[in-house]
């Protein structure tokens, strides 16, 4: 359960494997295990049995329609799904059921993958831990006890469990690398503008951006392939042609300049991570989280306050900008901790501030708008995963994976599996 | 500072119908967030222009063209209240 799809896809060349049976063999061990993970809010077992049989048909044939035809992933459920009901881990969404595909869902079909369901996710995104959900929290797999980071969380614990070969989350100040990071999976938000947003129900629209979740840069290099590119319904979304990213990965890294932020090493970090390096009323229907955040933007927003709040911060995302593109006149890559501690227990963070506050290295990303992926870097001496950043020029993914590669190549983190039994 | 009376002018506005107890919990956590934002006072501003859009993307403009739509009975499928052909939500508005 823990190949690559990129494996699975060699076998099913080879007729070593076939996507039916690995299919059943994931929804057999979704059924076994996600009662205690709470990864899923919803699995499509009949969908997805008969999407892997018509990859099965075309695999037969010797016509696969690429290199995920019968990849078995899983989908955070912010991610409209015709006729799948799409919560937003919500209970204000509870029977929500779009008429209609998300672009990212509409092309992961016509690339042949097997969507298993809709994983859980803090509500509406607001959060960095799944707590938030009004379903039920998602465990994280290396530690029951522990959070496997959000929002995307259940996407992040899907695949580090081995319930999905990949997964797919959004990102709006970290809500991919930070799960990933805390999950021990590769977890990449790509540049804003690059994968459309058309279907994504929005959490904040100038930085949201949706991107993988993967067992290893190889397969998060064909995931985002498969995704990317100009989409007319998305009018933020870029025309520049996509990158045979999977092509990319072996060019190495001999001449990148790396460049290590003095900003990302912090006082209070964890050390292991510096070692390593309707009829329903709103006030039911909306949990804690969303409240707070409902209050805070309508206080922020108010009259008065705007130019104080509203007004400031946007010209200080300026600055930040401006300190990034300074950054990449020096170096091509930034390399950093994803997070400044590791997968934390559930509860612990019950002060709002200190929830924001865990974002703090990603967050800097979606303001410039660059991309960032997170790759495993090692484990805390408790066992827990570690995840290490690398953020790049905007539209520069090539390089970014292709460093992500060649520092996952180099170490043995990825052979690292949880004991989930 | 957050006083008591901004917090609950707030709730009304959102329609939150806080408790008595979320309403005074709300007020510590608002205050003491608004505290941590407060740190972007300390940063210069002066002559920043503001940055709503890390992309920059000017008018995107595409034919005016007809195109199928999704079938009303489709979009209405998910409305909790509908009255005919539209959505049936609650006044917020007075007379």
């Amino acid at each position: 359960m823990y190949q690559p799809i990129h494996e699975l896809t060699d076998a099913y060349r080879r007729a070593d494997l076939t996507p039916t049976a690995v299919a059943e063999a994931y929804l057999a061990r979704i059924d076994a295990l996600d009662g205690r993970l709470g990864a899923y809010l919803t699995v499509v077992r009949d969908e997805a049995l008969a999407a892997a049989r018509e990859s099965e048909l075309r695999w037969r044939a010797g016509a696969p329609l690429g290199p995920l035809d019968g990849a078995p992933v899983a989908l955070k459920d912010v991610l409209c799904t015709r006729g799948v009901r799409t919560t937003c881990g919500s209970k204000m969404l509870e029977s929500f059921v779009p008429p209609y595909d998300a672009t990212v869902v509409e092309r992961l079909r016509a690339a042949g993958a097997v969507i298993l369901g809709k994983t859980n996710m803090d509500e509406f995104a607001m959060g960095s831990s799944t707590e938030h959900s009004a379903f039920h929290p998602t465990r994280n797999p290396w530690d029951l006890a522990r959070v496997p980071g959000g929002s995307s969380g259940g996407s992040a614990a899907a695949v580090a469990g081995g319930l999905a070969a990949g997964g797919f989350g959004s990102d709006t100040g970290g809500s991919i690398r930070q799960p990933a990071a805390f999950c021990g999976v590769v977890g990449m938000k790509p540049t804003y503008g690059r994968v459309s947003r058309y279907g994504l129900v929005a959490l904040a629209s100038s930085l949201d951006q949706v991107g993988p979740f993967a067992r290893d840069v190889r397969d998060a290099a064909l995931l985002l392939g498969a995704v990317a590119g100009h989409d007319r319904r998305d009018a933020t979304c870029i025309q520049a042609p996509v990158p045979d990213y999977g092509a990319e990965l072996s060019k190495g890294v001999a001449g990148l300049t790396l460049g290590l932020p003095d900003e990302y090493f912090i006082d209070g970090m964890d050390p292991d991570v510096e070692r390593a390096m309707e009829s329903r009323t709103r006030a039911a229907g909306f949990g804690a989280e969303v409240k707070r955040r409902i209050m805070l933007g309508t206080y922020a927003l108010s009259a008065g306050y705007y130019d104080a709040y509203y007004g400031k911060a946007q010209s200080v995302r300026t600055l930040v900008r401006r300190e990034f593109a300074a950054a990449f006149a020096r170096v091509d890559l930034i390399v950093a901790p994803t997070t400044p501690n590791v997968a934390f227990k559930h509860g612990e963070k019950e002060d709002p501030l200190s929830m924001y506050l865990n974002d703090v290295f990603t967050i800097p990303g979606n303001l410039a708008g660059i991309p960032g992926i997170s790759v495993p870097c090692g484990f805390s001496v408790t066992g827990l995963p570690i995840g290490l950043q690398v953020l790049g020029r905007p539209l520069d993914e090539p390089r970014l994976l292709r460093a992500a590669y060649a520092y996952e190549q180099a170490t043995p983190w990825r052979s690292r599996r949880p004991e989930l039994t | 500072m957050i006083e008591r009376t901004d917090v609950e002018h707030v709730a009304r506005l959102t329609r939150l119908a806080l408790t008595e107890a979320e309403l005074e919990r709300m007020r510590e956590q608002l205050n003491s967030i608004l505290a941590h934002l407060d740190t972007l006072r300390a940063v210069d501003t002066e002559g920043v222009e503001p940055t709503s859009h890390a992309v920059d993307v000017v008018n995107v403009m595409r034919e005016d063209e007809v195109e199928p739509c999704f079938p009303q009975d489709a979009m209405l499928a998910n409305a909790p209240d509908r009255s005919g052909e539209l959505f049936r939500v609650p006044r917020i508005l007075e007379d």
